[in-house]
């Protein structure tokens, strides 16, 4: 029996996507803000109808795989998906043009972003992946008026192919060894002994590790993501951040977990540099940035690494944390991001010293923003503080202490930056002439519910652990 | 027993405050002044009633209150992290310290007039993260509020501090957030050990470590906690710190958080890894020991009042070390008793300071001269203070420090000798400075000061009664703290 009720949702959305491409061509005197609040309501729509989906297990075809990671990812990518496209409302409207393009794209790469959580076949998974991919090059050279939104976009997708290429050519290995692209298929074969082939696996997992380790943008393979993120419209590097991100972890999660699992100490050094080298290197970069979207990029990068660190301890409890890690930094990406859209909206600023004296020119922004910076830096009360001490203290639990030491140490150093950025907009006075700014009423709003969410995640994170325990427990 | 929620009470108080105050409009600054005078009040009231609801014949941990809060899931077992909120002997004293202080705190900040909204939120969420990691009895929520306490230091010193207050604010920030991640490892390394899934103090104490890993990771605890504690040679965030912070943050992080170093020592430290708490004290002693000698001696050659006080809390402090590392009775009773009595001694120093500092604008102790005439209220509170640090007798310094002293002496008796000594330095340079700045001739230069205002001597006279209290009448504090300190494990009579 084909079930296919599995794919109703994704199919919903891409209608809706291109409804609301067709819209903009329809009615083309449509307020582009109006555009906006529709994919948000639609993003919405599919959230909560999804959400019936709980606890349900199927599979189509043994490509597309429901459960509740599935359903857990769905919730988290249409979530932020609604949530950033409010927030583009304004900065679409004034500097962009083609808003129907642009918000079909956001729902566009969800479909992609979620079939990456749900594949659990090799080939679907890697085209999931450039079903997304393909959105972002759009969304990143969105900005035609902006050079250097085109060359991000140029440097992203040729990095990007290149990735695609060595993902394309670890797939065949494991292929040529296996002889099957299923997940299940492949954990069966490596189960019943591969013998002679264990080299050719491993050149194998190599491939793939840096091909996926390009697309989460772990070090060395980070070079595309501070042009990407520095050249793309806001919205959109917080879209990268935040939902390409997720993506490529929910994918390296359920294959690494379903799949590779038996041959845990093939590849468990591999990620464990993978995941050391990332956070060092991205914190100590992050250290000398002066543009708040480059400094987010390194900052971005050395979560990576944090989040390296579950994928090398695998194991339930390790999955467990990093989906809430996840959860809890998609939560904080977005009050940053939002706020810098605000304030970049107000200013047009995005240099990290153009925040200078903001507590006083508005007191609500600085406060959102210096609360996501705390809890991305890791302090208590809120979300970074809680999510990151179980992910650490679950890779201690799996024998990786001394890279859990590594994660603790470099996070403290990262406080250090986000300290500069609080910096200018506690200690420093307003320059001459700077007024106060203002924000509108829907995107504070969105703000205050983001920044609650921070501290509820910090302060009581049962909820959100429950739902990541449940939907990691069918993986192994 | 209902009486935990007294100390549950303690923690939410100031973040209730905090959040009121969040939603209080800046333009009504009186209101934040009554929001904030009220809330300490209440701290003040409830750290007394914890002190006094303390039963000294029965010891062990009172007033308990326990919540699961997070627990079967992921790597946690049943009660995995609880708020298990509890005081012995030791935390009874330190509570009420904490409270002493930050009402004083708080009367003497009434006066700020920049963003006093924002300073008093981020002064009651360091307060709240004081008390809980003093109350905590789990692992996880002990180091979470430890986290919460260092957590405003940057701002509250940034924005509000004077005299290189960036550098200050971030040396400290980043000292003391870079020492907490060798606590954080100690914990992943002890929970793992463990293999009970929870995060609860008393089942954690109740395990026996092998004695390689007790002594491979109690340096962690040691050097962790002992960063905030001022403990050379980790030690320089503090003068630079609480030079540059503004007067309350200085009497609250000098009077109060450095304590939290300590007795994260011996709750982490003593109590966890008995073991390695034996094996590591030797060197402890040794540091400590250069601590308060070389604080005492740097502090001898200071000439900023600010900078001075910073390095004798310096070396007071490690005279609490020297005498947690004897390992008696004796010892660390004193060393309990040394924390109390620096604290409100230490807070009544800074609060002069800052007093005399808003006024005359420079604090360079040769600068002045014959203040004393011109603000004899002021100079009766500082001397007083001055006279508790070198440990006059009937006051707080001397019951502590003797005992400190007594148990050096049956553990390290040359280091004893040294510590006495030490105590002469600092009559030398307290009395030094009293002689410089605050008798002889009236320099004309000062005849404008004033005397010290009435907010700031509410706070002078309770911190002043309670360094007569301890040294008058210290039966109250050696009871509980003795209920607490025979029971520890290791410790010798």
């Amino acid at each position: 029996m084909n079930h296919y009720e599995v794919l109703a949702p994704e199919l919903v959305l891409l209608g809706l996507a291109f409804a609301l491409v067709t819209l903009e061509l329809l009615f083309p005197q449509l307020r582009k803000d109006l555009v906006a609040y529709l994919t948000a309501a639609s993003a919405i729509g599919v959230l909560v109808a999804s959400a019936f989906f709980a606890n349900r297990s199927d599979s189509f075809k043994d490509l597309i795989q429901l459960d509740n990671y599935t359903t857990f990812f769905r919730i988290l990518f249409l979530g932020t998906a609604a949530l950033l496209a409010i927030a583009s409302a304004h900065l679409v409207r004034d500097k962009l043009s083609n808003a129907g393009e642009y918000y079909g794209l956001l729902l566009l790469g969800v479909i992609g972003a979620t079939y990456m959580a749900a594949a659990s076949e090799l080939l679907t998974a890697y085209i999931a992946l450039e079903l997304l991919n393909f959105t972002l090059y759009v969304l990143v050279s969105f900005d035609r008026k902006d050079p250097r939104s085109g060359e991000a976009g140029l440097k992203y997708i040729l990095l990007s192919a290149f990735a695609s290429a060595l993902l394309l050519f670890g797939i065949s290995f494991i292929f040529g060894v296996t002889g099957t692209t299923s997940y299940a298929g492949i954990r069966h074969a490596l189960e019943a002994g591969i013998g002679e082939y264990r080299g050719t696996l491993v050149v194998g997992l190599v491939l793939l590790l840096t091909g996926l380790g390009f697309k989460v943008a772990a070090v060395p393979f980070h070079m595309w993501t501070p042009d990407a993120y520095e050249g793309a419209p806001l919205p959109v590097t917080a879209y990268i951040s935040i939902v390409a991100k997720a993506a490529g972890f929910a994918l390296f999660l359920r294959l690494f977990s379903q799949a590779f699992m038996p041959v845990i100490s093939d590849w468990r050094w591999m990620v464990a540099l993978l995941a050391a080298l990332t956070m060092v290197f991205g914190n100590l970069i992050a250290l000398q940035q002066v543009n708040i979207k480059r400094l987010l990029a390194y900052s971005s990068i050395s979560q990576v690494g944090y989040m390296l660190i579950a994928i090398a301890a695998l194991s339930h409890d390790s999955a467990t944390a990093l989906l809430l890690h996840l959860g809890g930094y998609a939560i904080t990406n977005l009050a940053a991001f939002i706020a810098i859209i605000a304030f970049y909206n107000a200013t047009g600023g995005e240099e990290i010293r153009d925040f200078r004296g903001l507590a006083e020119r508005h007191a609500g922004l600085a406060m959102t923003l210096t609360i996501a910076l705390f809890s991305l830096a890791g302090m208590p009360l809120f979300a970074g503080f809680m999510t990151k001490f179980i992910l650490f203290q679950a890779a201690a639990q799996h024998g990786l202490l001394w890279l859990s030491a590594f994660g603790v140490v470099t996070s403290m150093i990262s406080l250090y930056y986000y300290l500069m950025v609080i910096r200018q907009m506690y200690v420093l006075k307003p320059r001459d002439g700077d007024g106060r700014l203002r924000v509108p009423l829907l995107t504070s709003a969105v703000l205050v519910v983001l920044a609650l969410g921070i501290f509820f995640v910090g302060i009581w994170p049962t909820p959100l652990f429950r739902a990541a325990a449940s939907a990691t427990r069918l993986l192994f | 027993m209902s009486g935990g929620y007294l100390l549950l009470a303690t923690i939410l108080v100031p973040l209730a405050a905090a959040g009121l105050l969040v939603v209080t409009p800046q333009r009504f600054p009186n209101v934040v002044r009554a929001i904030a005078l009220a809330a300490a009040a209440t701290m003040f009231a409830l750290s007394v009633w914890v002190f006094v609801a303390f039963q000294t014949g029965s010891g062990g941990y009172q007033l308990t209150l326990r919540w699961d809060w997070i627990q079967n899931v992921g790597i946690l077992g049943a009660h995995g992290i609880s708020v298990y909120l509890g005081v012995d002997g030791i935390a009874a004293p330190l509570v009420l310290l904490t409270g002493i202080v930050i009402l004083a705190g708080t009367f003497v900040s009434l006066k700020i007039d920049r963003r006093n909204k924002d300073f008093f939120i981020l002064l009651f969420v360091l307060v709240a993260g004081v008390f809980g990691t003093f109350t905590a009895l789990d692992m996880f929520v002990f180091f979470f509020f430890y986290e919460v306490a260092v957590l405003p230091m940057y701002l509250l010193i940034g924005v509000w501090g004077s005299t290189r207050k960036e550098y200050g604010a971030m040396k400290l920030t980043m000292m003391l957030v870079g020492s907490s991640a060798l606590i954080f490892i100690g914990i992943f390394a002890v929970f793992t050990e463990a293999g009970r899934g929870t995060f609860d103090l008393p089942t954690l104490w109740g395990i026996h470590y092998s004695p390689a890993f007790q002594k491979t990771f109690f340096p962690f605890f040691m050097i962790g906690c002992g960063v905030l504690a001022g403990l050379w040679p980790f030690h320089m965030w503090s003068p630079d710190g609480h030079m540059s912070a503004p007067t309350a943050v200085s009497m609250l992080h000098a009077g109060v958080l450095m304590k939290l170093g300590a007795f994260g020592i011996i709750r982490l430290g003593i109590q966890l890894l008995p073991e390695g708490a034996k094996f590591w004290m030797p060197a402890l002693v040794v540091l400590a020991t250069i601590n308060a000698a070389y604080g005492a001696i740097a502090a001898l050659s200071q000439r900023d009042f600010k900078l001075m006080t910073g390095y004798s809390s310096v070396s007071h402090m490690g005279y609490v070390l020297m005498g947690l590392a004897t390992l008696n009775v004796v010892g660390i009773n004193g060393a309990v008793l040394q924390m109390f009595s620096h604290g409100v001694m230490t807070a009544l120093f800074f609060l002069c300071i800052g007093a005399l500092y808003d006024q005359a604008h420079t604090r360079e102790i040769p600068a002045f001269s014959g203040i004393a005439q011109k603000m004899p209220l002021w100079a009766g509170f500082f001397v007083l203070a001055g006279m508790a640090s070198f440990g006059l007798p009937g006051l707080s310094g001397f019951v502590a420090e003797f005992n400190i002293f007594v148990g050096l002496f049956r553990t390290y008796p040359v280091l004893g000798g040294i510590a006495v000594f030490v105590a002469a330095i600092t009559a030398a340079y307290v009395l030094r400075m009293f002689a410089i700045a605050f008798f002889g001739e009236l320099n004309p230069r000062w005849a404008s000061l004033k005397e010290i205002s009435v907010a700031e001597s509410i706070g002078a006279v309770m911190l002043c009664g309670a360094i007569f209290f301890m040294g008058l009448w210290p039966s109250p504090f050696v009871e509980r703290i003795a209920t607490a300190v025979t029971h520890l494990p290791g410790v010798t009579g």
